[in-house]
């Protein structure tokens, strides 16, 4: 087990290339998302994309906001090297919709909003709303879990290389 | 920002290690003997401890409280306090000039401005009160799985802390590299292959 201070720089390059390949997935083949949970409706990228570029000793910071906004830019970015480092996504289930941000570096959820909750109106009300919440949250994180434990298989097998770079790269500049 | 927010942050942990005897009751004890104080510490800076989800600004864990279901829910308070630059440079002038007003001299020593400004500092810290800043977290421990509800360096540094202190358990902090290396159900083949990974050369 590598000292965790360093683990964690040596391997920020992991939590963006999966926040990349969560993009590209999100694009072209939403079944995988289905097969890790069995009430999955969608999961689309919400207001928010940060890409960096840290090719040739210089960082190059992309960033798009805006309900609807195009995605464009991000591509062209792929296209030149760049990675997501952060992604905010909106996630539904049935008729429960939850959203929330991913860093790549971290894999920290941010800014997660839950679907709604009872309201505490008294105190005997806590435990109730508590254990929603909780099952809520536990939703989400057990979704992006599974998504990375599939992403972390697929990241470490001849396949990344030969076949998911190259897909990845011909999503980029087909669009 | 807390469970019951409407916006949440958070920062997984897995628990590494095992209590002895009944969990509720050490995690109580340990709740208890670092619970932060009720009575304010006027001199330091920054006071950290455990409190409860429902009475922050009162810690109660009594009845087990903070039981959840399965679960134990419960916050890590930090009390800081700051004091605005301004109002040290303020003060800083003030113990200056009537210094050299009392001592008829027209320039300090380096170390007599320090002094000042020591004294200046220790006398504002016991004037302010300290801001609490609460952050809830949620522990499921026979997943050894926990949320802490913040992504702050500082509040994850001090749970970190103060977490090993109350309670002899190690928090390891799930990023890319942790959740694949423990969370992944890795083949020993797999792992040896994350252990010389490099990033991905898509564009030269």
């Amino acid at each position: 087990m590598l000292d965790i201070a360093v683990a964690y720089n040596r391997y920020k390059f992991l939590g963006n290339e999966f926040l990349t390949w969560l993009w590209f997935m999100i694009e072209t083949d939403q079944s995988l998302f289905r097969q890790h949970d069995p009430d999955f409706l969608s999961l689309t990228v919400g207001n928010r994309l940060v890409l960096e570029n840290t090719r040739n000793n210089a960082k190059e910071t992309v960033t798009i906001k805006g309900d609807n906004a195009s995605l464009e830019e991000g591509l062209v970015a792929l296209t030149k090297g760049a990675a997501v480092t952060e992604i905010h996504l909106s996630y539904k289930t049935g008729s429960q919709k939850w959203e929330f941000s991913l860093k790549g570096e971290s894999l920290n959820i941010s800014n997660l909003k839950l679907p709604e909750t009872g309201p505490i109106e008294t105190p005997d009300d806590l435990e109730g709303v508590v254990l929603e919440k909780v099952y809520l949250i536990e939703k989400v994180v057990g979704f992006v879990n599974n998504i990375f434990s599939h992403f972390i298989h697929l990241r470490l097998s001849n396949k990344w290389k030969n076949q998911t770079t190259p897909r990845i790269l011909k999503w980029a500049t087909s669009n | 920002m807390g469970l019951l927010s409407s916006r949440n942050s958070i920062t997984r942990y897995q628990v590494t290690g095992q209590l002895d005897g009944s969990v509720h009751e050490t995690v109580y004890q340990g709740l208890k003997q670092h619970a932060i104080p009720k009575i304010e510490d006027d001199g330091s800076e920054a006071t950290a401890g455990w409190t409860s989800l429902e009475t922050p600004y009162a810690p109660d864990f009594e009845g087990y409280s903070f039981v959840f279901g399965t679960y134990m829910v419960f916050a890590l308070r930090i009390d800081k306090k700051s004091i605005p630059p301004k109002l040290i440079k303020k003060h800083y002038a003030l113990n200056v000039a009537k210094r050299l007003a009392d001592t008829g001299r027209h320039y300090l020593s380096g170390n007599e401005k320090q002094s000042i400004k020591d004294h200046v500092v220790n006398t504002l810290i016991h004037r302010i009160p300290a801001t609490p800043n609460v952050y809830d977290l949620v522990w499921d421990y026979d997943a050894a799985s926990l949320w802490f509800f913040s992504n702050l360096k500082a509040a994850n540094e001090t749970l970190e802390t103060l977490f090993v202190k109350s309670f002899n358990l190690q928090l390891i902090r799930l990023f890319p590299y942790t959740t694949a290396d423990r969370m992944a159900g890795l083949s020993n083949q797999e792992r040896d292959v994350l252990g010389k990974l490099e990033k991905s050369r898509s564009k030269e």
